[in-house]
């Protein structure tokens, strides 16, 4: 395959970046993305340029690492995969790929399409955990029975990568699909109901403090999420944080 | 008498934990205030170490490479966690998984660390419960379990495919509020570049902020290494992509024995390679051969004609098809250890009956799990059980509830349907059992210097039974760490706060700078990642699977070769100051071009065959792997002397009072 790439280059924060073009040939259809993206970067050392910056690690979709922004779309064309699971068989001989980093005030661009997502742990530092020290003596873990739904649903908010797809998806920029699941994840379970009151409230806080619009039930973030995360975990939320606000 | 001293407490097996965990010196919560201490890496054995350390009121350091803990590669850990619960009444025990892990691990770990791993083990999910991991239940709403291989009970606790992400979220929230109250300082996006010792001692770390650029000096009164383990040298491996080796590497170089390099786990479920462009493998869980049959096609012609494309796996008769692992192994069937599922797929396969185009790949079939669990609904629900298409929905829904998100990821990566088609695997490097050698209390043998989790070598000698890395990852974190970083932390009590503003934290930045610079300078032709895929061609075929005296001679002569062409012909774009991934995996590949040649030189050196080292010299008639206990029963320590060739290598014995040292058997 032949492909024409629009790649958003950007040398660090402050700097301002552009789109700069290349041309790639000889790619299989049976590669990942970021296998092409390895290909591209080879051509681009060998030829004493400076490789085009993307964050990447497990290569299996479960790290969260990978976000690239692929024809307008997080993650590119295809349905819950990240980028590194994405295909070049997804694509046709001559296409031309735009490549941009997820794009929010809320992540800024490190190096052109690489973003700092911290923002997502600090709101995860303001409550998402249960208070419980390691002390090797808690109760045995099937003193307390768990209604089997519950369960897969704390399970299902739990698999949330935490990549910030529906962020970059969002014309908001709402965190609302990521906050609402880990909300969520806690809520579902006993253990977690201690603290239910705090956390959401603290949570949203911080969300908000981070600069994350607001949601407008567009859908677009469950769309886009490559975990198929559900929009029912944002309907939760909203509710756990009525009430926690009328508690308090 | 060896210089090395593993500190295993008197007594009997069952007493030595306890007795020794009354008998640590405890450091007070006041002075505790007062120690720092850094965790490089944030996996299941770093993460969970930093918070409970945070909480027993420690300053904890930690440090990632990547941008968020959580992304650790435990993350991506699929089947399932052990632990000796005895929940379904099989008859499971502390002894058992025990003996297990001691069979598993081909008699080459320690006794008194699987004990006390196996001890702990049910503590860790009590624990993981009470933090929120939503582990699978049952419909009564109690803990549901699997199996594994190389054992006959069900005791593995698991999250559908997902198990890694689960308990790695459950340490990363635990460190979550430990950051939230100030206790530990998180440094994401860092890399140690090396360890700094005073008088002896681990006193603090060199890092790279890898945006900046910048070289920063951080102290503490001890240092915990939790890097996790090096299949990255093979360049393809299930590791993820920035896995390395060098945190344990710089160690070793300062005077951390490394043990048993040569000890690596090849997983036999694997997707097979597809081209040369390939990154990296892709790992399909263990916990598939819960369900899943492995077979190739009993004649080779069939083999050839699928290889050809001319044949369809399914147009292949039960009476032609060769389950040899059912075949070969009786008792065990699927269920056998990874090494030896593996050995017996590459068996297969040399023989002339893989099936990909490259013949390097086995069937794992799901068709008669299906149709059982089918049956199975059918009957729950009153439907007809002679209708094979309503059964084969209704096992689908069932497998796909159990599998789910792995025949997804199968799916995606070699556009084919494992429901309706087996699918193809392959073994892959997967885990290394091998790593810093620590003693009973996970100290290395710089004092001061502490190995958790895959960077140490002791629990699971030749090796490790699936399911068993979280354990030990956590159990090292949360249960073991936490107590005995006391004993040598309670003499430092009056240290006070260490500066850096030392000799020492000066030479040590000054050589990494120096590194650095001259990598940069070095304006060859080839880029890092040409080398790395040499060195792994040559890791691979000469150090793989199965090992040779000859081939493991070449592999040290060309591994040699390819460090001096490294130094002299790689190319590094861009520059020190910013954000440069070339330099950061150039810096990795320095240190795996150097602990190559240590493991080849490992492999030469144990005239025998054990657990995933397979020497083609030493075998039965039957092709299993054929243990020299009278001359081998030891772990391997090498001491670094400047070059990898003069690495000295000192021997622990191992003993075994409490499980009998025979041949293993999965017949």
């Amino acid at each position: 395959m032949k492909l024409f790439l629009k790649i958003w280059r950007q040398k660090d924060t402050k700097s301002k970046g552009s789109i700069a073009n290349y041309e790639i040939d000889g790619i299989s259809p049976d590669m990942s993305f970021l296998e092409m993206m390895d290909v591209l970067n080879e051509k681009i050392i060998l030829n004493g340029g400076d490789p085009v910056a993307f964050d990447h690690d497990c290569r299996e979709g479960i790290c969260g690492s990978c976000s690239m922004f692929i024809n307008g779309e997080p993650h590119g064309p295809d349905r819950y995969v990240t980028t590194c699971q994405l295909h070049m068989r997804k694509f046709k001989d001559g296409d031309t790929i735009y490549i941009e980093p997820f794009r929010a005030k809320s992540f800024p661009v490190i190096k052109d399409l690489v973003v700092d997502r911290s923002s997502f742990d600090r709101i995860q530092q303001a409550g998402g955990y249960i208070s419980v020290n390691t002390s090797g003596n808690p109760q045995d873990a099937n003193a307390i029975p768990i209604e089997k739904e519950s369960a897969d649903k704390a399970f299902d908010a739990a698999t949330c990568i935490g990549c910030g797809a529906c962020v970059a998806s969002c014309k908001n920029s709402s965190a609302m699909l990521f906050v609402s699941a880990k909300v969520s994840q806690f809520s579902y379970l006993p253990q977690g109901k201690v603290e239910a009151t705090d956390r959401v409230l603290n949570m949203v806080k911080q969300m908000d403090e981070e600069g994350f619009g607001n949601c407008t039930n567009t859908g677009a973030c469950h769309v886009e999420c490559p975990k198929g995360i559900s929009l029912d975990y944002i309907t939760r939320m909203n509710s756990e944080y009525l009430k926690a606000n009328i508690k308090k | 008498m060896s210089v090395i001293n593993s500190n295993i407490p008197e007594g009997p097996i069952e007493k030595k934990w306890i007795k020794h965990k009354n008998e640590i010196k405890l450091v007070s919560p006041a002075n505790k205030r007062g120690i720092d201490i850094i965790v490089v890496g944030t996996g299941l054995a770093g993460g969970s170490a930093a918070a409970t350390l945070a909480e027993l009121g420690y300053n904890v350091k930690a440090f990632c490479f990547q941008d968020s803990p959580r992304r650790a590669h435990s993350i991506a850990a699929q089947g399932g966690i052990n632990a000796a619960k005895n929940y379904q009444g099989d008859g499971d025990s502390i002894h058992r998984l025990f003996y297990d892990t001691v069979k598993g691990g081909d008699y080459r770990s320690r006794e008194a660390n699987v004990y006390r791993l196996a001890e702990v083990s049910s503590n860790i999910i009590d624990q993981c419960v009470a933090q929120g991991v939503p582990f699978a239940r049952e419909y009564g709403g109690l803990l549901d379990n699997r199996s594994f291989g190389g054992v006959l009970v069900s005791r593995t606790f698991y999250a559908k495919g997902q198990t890694g992400q689960q308990l790695l979220l459950g340490a990363y929230s635990a460190m979550n509020r430990q950051i939230a109250r100030g206790k530990i300082k998180m440094f994401s996006r860092h890399e140690m570049m090396d360890i700094v010792l005073i008088n002896g001692k681990a006193r603090g770390i060199i890092a790279r902020n890898l945006i900046s650029g910048e070289l920063e000096r951080h102290s503490a009164h001890a240092v915990v290494i939790a890097s996790g383990g090096y299949g990255n040298v093979f360049y393809l491996s299930t590791n993820a992509m920035g896995s390395n080796v060098s945190a344990a590497w710089k160690i070793h170089k300062k005077g951390a024995f490394f043990a048993n390099p040569c000890f690596t786990q090849i997983h036999p479920t694997c997707i097979p390679v597809s081209g040369d462009y390939q990154s990296k493998l892709t790992l399909m869980s263990e916990s598939l051969r819960n369900d899943g049959r492995i077979w190739v096609p009993k004649k080779k012609s069939d083999s050839e004609a699928i290889r050809a494309g001319k044949l369809k796996p399914t147009e292949i008769s039960e009476e032609n098809r060769d389950y040899y692992l059912e075949r070969r192994y009786p008792s065990f069937g699927n269920l056998v250890p990874r090494d030896v599922a593996s050995r017996a797929a590459k068996e297969r396969c040399d023989a002339g009956y893989g099936v990909n185009k490259t013949g390097e790949a086995v069937y794992l079939d799901f068709s008669s799990a299906i149709l059982r669990y089918g049956r199975e609904k059918a009957l729950l629900k009153g439907i007809d059980q002679n209708d094979e298409n309503k059964v084969k929905a209704l096992g689908k829904d069932v497998v796909k509830a159990k599998y789910g998100n792995l025949f997804q990821m199968y799916e995606k990566i070699v556009d084919e349907n494992p429901y309706e088609t087996p699918m193809m695997i392959y073994p892959a490097v997967h885990y290394t059992m091998g790593g810093v050698w620590v003693d009973y209390n996970l100290m290395t043998t710089i004092p001061g210097c502490f190995a958790i989790g895959e960077a140490n070598f002791s629990d699971h000698g030749a090796n490790r039974l699936g399911a068993s890395a979280l354990m030990q990852g956590l159990a090292d974190g949360y249960f073991v760490l936490p107590y005995t970083i006391g004993e040598y932390l309670s003499d430092d009590i009056k240290t006070g706060k260490v500066s850096t503003d030392t000799n020492e934290f000066k030479e040590a930045e000054k050589s990494v700078a120096d590194k650095i610079d001259a990598l940069l300078n070095t304006n060859g032709s080839k880029s890092v990642d040409y080398f790395h895929k040499k060195l792994g061609k040559i890791m691979w075929n000469k150090c793989g699977m199965s090992r040779n005296e000859v081939d493991l001679k070449k592999a040290i002569e060309d591994i040699q070769k390819l460090r001096s062409s490294f130094y002299k012909n790689v190319i590094i774009p861009g520059d020190k100051s910013s954000y440069n991934e070339s330099l950061c995996k150039a810096m990795r590949l320095a240190d795996f071009l150097e602990l190559g040649e240590l493991f080849a030189m490992d492999a030469l050196k144990r005239n025998e065959s054990c657990g995933g080292h397979f020497r083609e010299e030493f075998q039965t008639k039957e092709g299993e792997a054929l243990r020299m206990d009278d001359n081998f029963s030891f772990v391997s320590a090498w001491e670094n002397n400047g070059d990898i060739s003069n690495s000295k290598l000192h021997k622990e014995n191992l003993e075994f009072s409490n499980v009998e040292l025979k041949n293993r058997s999965y017949k």
